[in-house]
C-alpha cells in the first residue's frame, strides 16, 4: 500500500510527450487526455521543445537511432525540465521510451551511440534510471484510481458495451516493461486490464472480448493495405460478435488505423461494420461530464457521436 | 540442427503413378508417392553472418526451431508461406536460393512482436525478418518493398525536421511509390471527416502544411545524425561485402536522408 501511494503522488504531476501522432490524425486523443487532466486536476507539463520518439519507421531503419532519438526526449525532461516521470498517451512513443529506457541500461554499445550523438546535438545525455515512463493508462488508473473515478462519474456510462483494444506496443516484448505482471495491482503483459478497470469504475460494461492485444496492422497502414485491411475486419467483427457498441482504444496508430480501414473494408470489399471507435479518454471524459465537443467526438471518422446520443451520454 | 523440413520438398519432385509395377510389386497411387532426389550445390556458407551484422538479427544463432515464432505469427495466420521458422532455419544452414523463393513477401511482418514475445530462446524473430527484408534489399535481390519507402519518407522528415507531419507523410509515401493520392477509400474517409469537421480545424490543418512542425535547434542534431546514418551505412555494406559494389549503390543514396529529393 505504501508503495501504492507513492506512486500516485509521484504520478500526480508529470511530463507530458504527446508525440506527432496526437498532433496531427490523434488530436482528438490529444484534447481529450488534456480535458481529463483538467478536470481530474492532474499536472500536465509538455516537454519542451520534443522530437520524434522515432516511431517503428526510424527503428526499421536502425534500432540505436531510434534509442538516441527517443533518449533526447527523456534527457530534456529529466535534466531541464526536472521531472522523473514522461507520461504518453501514444502506444508507440510510450513504447519507444520504454525500449530506450531499457536499452539504455542494458547495452553498452547503444549507450556509446546515445552518448556520442547527444554531445553532437548538444544537450545533456540521458542516463539509465534518470526518468521512468509511464501510459496515460498508468496515470489515471495510479493517481485518482478506480475508487476515485467511481466516485465522479456515479456509473455514467451504465449500459454503454464497450470491447477494450490495447494493440501491440502496450504489452510486447515483455522484457521492456519491468514493472508488468509483478501480480495483483500491477499490469499484464498477457491479459491487459487497466483500461477495463478505468471504463468499468465509470460504469461501463466491459463485453468479453479476445481480440484485445491483436495487430491491427498499423505498421503498414498504407503500405500493405489489404493485410491491414483483413486484420482489422477480424477485429471489428470481433467486437462486434462480443455485443460491444464501442471499441474503446488508447493508442493513435490502432485508432487510426481501425477508423481507416473500417472504411476501406467496407469501400474494397463491402464489409460494412458499424462498432464506433473512441479513445479511452473521450469515454472516461464523457463519465466526468465533459461535453462531446472539447472531447474531439466529432473528430472520429466512424461517427461516434451518434452512440453518445443514442446512450445519452452527453 | 537437423530437421526434416517439407518445405523443402518441390512439389513437382512428388511422383505419384496411375500404373506403375516393379519386381512385381504394384507401386501405384498415393500412398506410394516417390519423392524425387534433388542435390542442392549453391550453399552460402556466409549466409547467417551477412544477416547477422545487421541490427535487428544478432541472436539468430541461439534458434532451436521450436517454431513459437511461426505458431504465434499474425501474418503466418494470413499467408501460410509467411514462416519465420523456416527462414531461420535456411539461413542458418545457408540455403540462399530457398531463402530467395519467399524473398517477396518477408517485408510483410508488421512488427507487432507476438514472436519476440513468445521466443524461449530471445531471438527476437521479429528484428531477424526486418534485417532480413533489409539484406534482400540491400543486395540487390528484391525492389524497394512499399514498406521501405514508408520507413524512409518517415525518417526523412524526422531527421530534417525532429518531428513529423501525418499528411505529409501520406502524401510522401504515394509519390514514392508511384500511387495516385485520390484513392477510392481515402477519398470517402476524407468525405466522411469534412462532413463533421469544424472549419477551424480545416484551418489548422492547412496551416501544417505551411508551417511544418519542427523542434527548434534541431540543426545540429540533425547534421549528428546524418553522419551516424552515413557511417552505418557504410558499415553494413561492407559487412555484406558490398563496398564499391554498384548493387548497392542506388539503396544507399534513398537512405541518405538529405539525397532523396
Amino acid at each position: 500500500m505504501v508503495d501504492e501511494t507513492d506512486k500516485s503522488r509521484k504520478y500526480r504531476s508529470v511530463a507530458y510527450y504527446p508525440g506527432c501522432a496526437l498532433e496531427g490524425t490523434a488530436h482528438a486523443y490529444n484534447v481529450s487526455t488534456k480535458a481529463v487532466a483538467h478536470e481530474l486536476n492532474l499536472g500536465l507539463k509538455e516537454v519542451k521543445n520534443w522530437n520524434c520518439c522515432g516511431a517503428m519507421e526510424v527503428k526499421n531503419i536502425d534500432p540505436k537511432l531510434q534509442t538516441y532519438l527517443s533518449s533526447r526526449v527523456l534527457s530534456i525532461a529529466a535534466n531541464e525540465m526536472g521531472h522523473d516521470v514522461v507520461m504518453s498517451p501514444c502506444n508507440g512513443c510510450y513504447h519507444n521510451l520504454k525500449k530506450a529506457e531499457y536499452d539504455i541500461e542494458h547495452d553498452p554499445d547503444t549507450q556509446d551511440v546515445v552518448e556520442r550523438l547527444s554531445a553532437k546535438a548538444g544537450h545533456a545525455t540521458y542516463k539509465a534510471g534518470q526518468a521512468e515512463t509511464i501510459h496515460a493508462l498508468d496515470w489515471i488508473k495510479e493517481t485518482i484510481g478506480e475508487e476515485g473515478i467511481k466516485a465522479r462519474t456515479r456509473d455514467k456510462l451504465a449500459g454503454l458495451k464497450v470491447a477494450n483494444y490495447y494493440g501491440c506496443m502496450y504489452v510486447r516484448p515483455r522484457h521492456i516493461f519491468p514493472e508488468k505482471d509483478k501480480g495483483p495491482g500491477s499490469e499484464s503483459t498477457l491479459k491487459p486490464h487497466f483500461m477495463d478497470d478505468i471504463l468499468a469504475a465509470a460504469g461501463a460494461e466491459n463485453v468479453e472480448f479476445p481480440l484485445k492485444t491483436a495487430c491491427c496492422g498499423g505498421a503498414h497502414t498504407l503500405s500493405d493495405s489489404d493485410t491491414s485491411t483483413k486484420l482489422v475486419l477480424n477485429i471489428l467483427e470481433a467486437a462486434e460478435a462480443a455485443g460491444a457498441d464501442v471499441i474503446a482504444t488508447e493508442c493513435p496508430t490502432c485508432h487510426t488505423g481501425l477508423e481507416l480501414h473500417q472504411v476501406r473494408a467496407e469501400t474494397r470489399f463491402g464489409r460494412k461494420t458499424s462498432v464506433k471507435i473512441m479513445y479511452f479518454t473521450q469515454l472516461l471524459g464523457l463519465a466526468l461530464g465533459i461535453r462531446p465537443r472539447k472531447l474531439g467526438i466529432q473528430e472520429n471518422i466512424s461517427d461516434a457521436m451518434e452512440v453518445v446520443i443514442a446512450k445519452r451520454l452527453t | 540442427m537437423p530437421i526434416h523440413e517439407k518445405s523443402l520438398i518441390r512439389p513437382e519432385n512428388l511422383k505419384t503413378h496411375d500404373n506403375l509395377v516393379i519386381d512385381g510389386i504394384n507401386v501405384s497411387g498415393h500412398w506410394s508417392t516417390f519423392i524425387e532426389p534433388r542435390v542442392v550445390t549453391d550453399y552460402n556458407e556466409s549466409l547467417e553472418d551477412e544477416i547477422a551484422a545487421l541490427p535487428g538479427a544478432e541472436n539468430i544463432h541461439r534458434c532451436w526451431q521450436c517454431g513459437s515464432c511461426t505458431n504465434s505469427c499474425t501474418i503466418n495466420a494470413i499467408e501460410p508461406r509467411f514462416n519465420p521458422r523456416y527462414w531461420i532455419y535456411l539461413i542458418r544452414v545457408g540455403m540462399e536460393s530457398e531463402l530467395l523463393r519467399d524473398k517477396d513477401i518477408i517485408w510483410q511482418c508488421v512488427s507487432c512482436n507476438k514472436c519476440t514475445y513468445a521466443c524461449p530462446r530471445d531471438v527476437m524473430p521479429e528484428g531477424v525478418m526486418k534485417a532480413t527484408a533489409h539484406w534482400l534489399e540491400l543486395k540487390g535481390y528484391t525492389p524497394k518493398s512499399p514498406a521501405m519507402h514508408f520507413d524512409e519518407e518517415f525518417t526523412e522528415q524526422v531527421v530534417k525536421r525532429g518531428r513529423i507531419e501525418d499528411t505529409e507523410v501520406l502524401r510522401g509515401f504515394f509519390r514514392r511509390t508511384g500511387q495516385p493520392l485520390l484513392q477510392d477509400w481515402l477519398v470517402e474517409v476524407g468525405w466522411r471527416v469534412a462532413k463533421k469537421l469544424p472549419v477551424l480545424w480545416g484551418i489548422k490543418m492547412a496551416l501544417a502544411q505551411v508551417f511544418r512542425p519542427r523542434t527548434r535547434g534541431w540543426r545540429r542534431a540533425q547534421a549528428a545524425i546524418e553522419e551516424y546514418i552515413h557511417e552505418q551505412e557504410n558499415e553494413r555494406r561492407e559487412a555484406l561485402g558490398l563496398i564499391g559494389a554498384t548493387a548497392a549503390n542506388d539503396n544507399a543514396d534513398v537512405r541518405k536522408p538529405e539525397a532523396a529529393e
